[in-house]
């Protein structure tokens, strides 16, 4: 008689559809992949529109004055806002991978803590400082 | 014939790299935040003074650096986990590669006008 483990389809191929409504992921997986695709948007767009206000704003006291103008933009506000929730997000994230590697909070209870610290601190900071850019 | 069947020497060298950018990248991060905090409406002289300052032309070129070997592991690891077409994953990689270079040639440029 086989088990009911052994029934199971293998090898269990994950759609997208499954990954957004099916499978439910706990805390620490939610930070995870919000680490990740923080990263992606970090390296792209993000660095590539930086780089281009930083050349912009250094070249010239006009281009500066532009780049204050174009700052005050409501889409550019919030793209901004993407942008240091972004970096904040995996700044404080990547801190605790750190002390992950070093064998730090591996524990269940501990990991999903620091979890929502993380998830709460990313948000925290995006606030204060999007209060000081609006 | 004799096979080393683990001969990926770069895993723990590019994992410990994005760890050590991680902390220069974080360290940098911190000095250009309080910088941006402490400055009352921060003009154009006072922008221009300290982009041209030595220590923060190397610091921004250690940063640029950091971020270009950090994001190449970073993307990599992205690209190895979801693109499983051999030639869209080559492709994809190889514009990766230009994109890093093109970021880091652009600051270079920047920084050194």
């Amino acid at each position: 008689m086989p088990s009911a483990a052994a029934k199971k389809l293998r090898p269990k191929y994950l759609s997208l559809p499954a990954i957004l409504f099916q499978i439910r992921l706990p805390l620490p997986g939610w930070i995870s992949i919000l680490h990740r695709i923080s990263g992606a948007l970090l390296f792209f767009p993000f660095a590539a529109w930086l780089l281009f206000m930083l050349d912009a704003s250094l070249a010239s006291e006009q281009g500066f004055a532009r780049v204050r103008e174009y700052l005050h933009l409501p889409l550019v506000k919030a793209g901004l806002l993407l942008f240091i929730w972004s970096y904040c997000h995996h700044f404080c994230a990547g801190i605790r991978f750190l002390f992950i590697d070093l064998d730090r909070g591996v524990d269940l209870r501990t990991a999903r803590l620091t979890s929502g610290v993380v998830l709460i601190a990313g948000l925290a900071l995006t606030a204060f400082f999007g209060a000081r850019l609006w | 014939m004799r096979r080393l069947v683990v001969g990926a020497h770069y895993g723990l060298r590019d994992w410990l790299a994005q760890r050590i950018t991680a902390l220069i990248m974080a360290v940098y991060s911190v000095i250009l935040v309080y910088v941006f905090l402490s400055g009352t409406p921060l003009a154009y002289d006072a922008w221009r003074d300290l982009f041209s300052q030595g220590w923060m032309r190397v610091a921004t070129l250690l940063f640029a650096f950091s971020l270009a070997w950090h994001a190449w592991v970073g993307v990599r690891d992205i690209i190895m986990d979801y693109v499983k077409l051999d030639g869209l994953r080559l492709a994809l990689e190889v514009l990766v590669l230009l994109l890093i270079a093109l970021y880091f040639g652009w600051t270079v440029q920047i920084l050194w006008r």
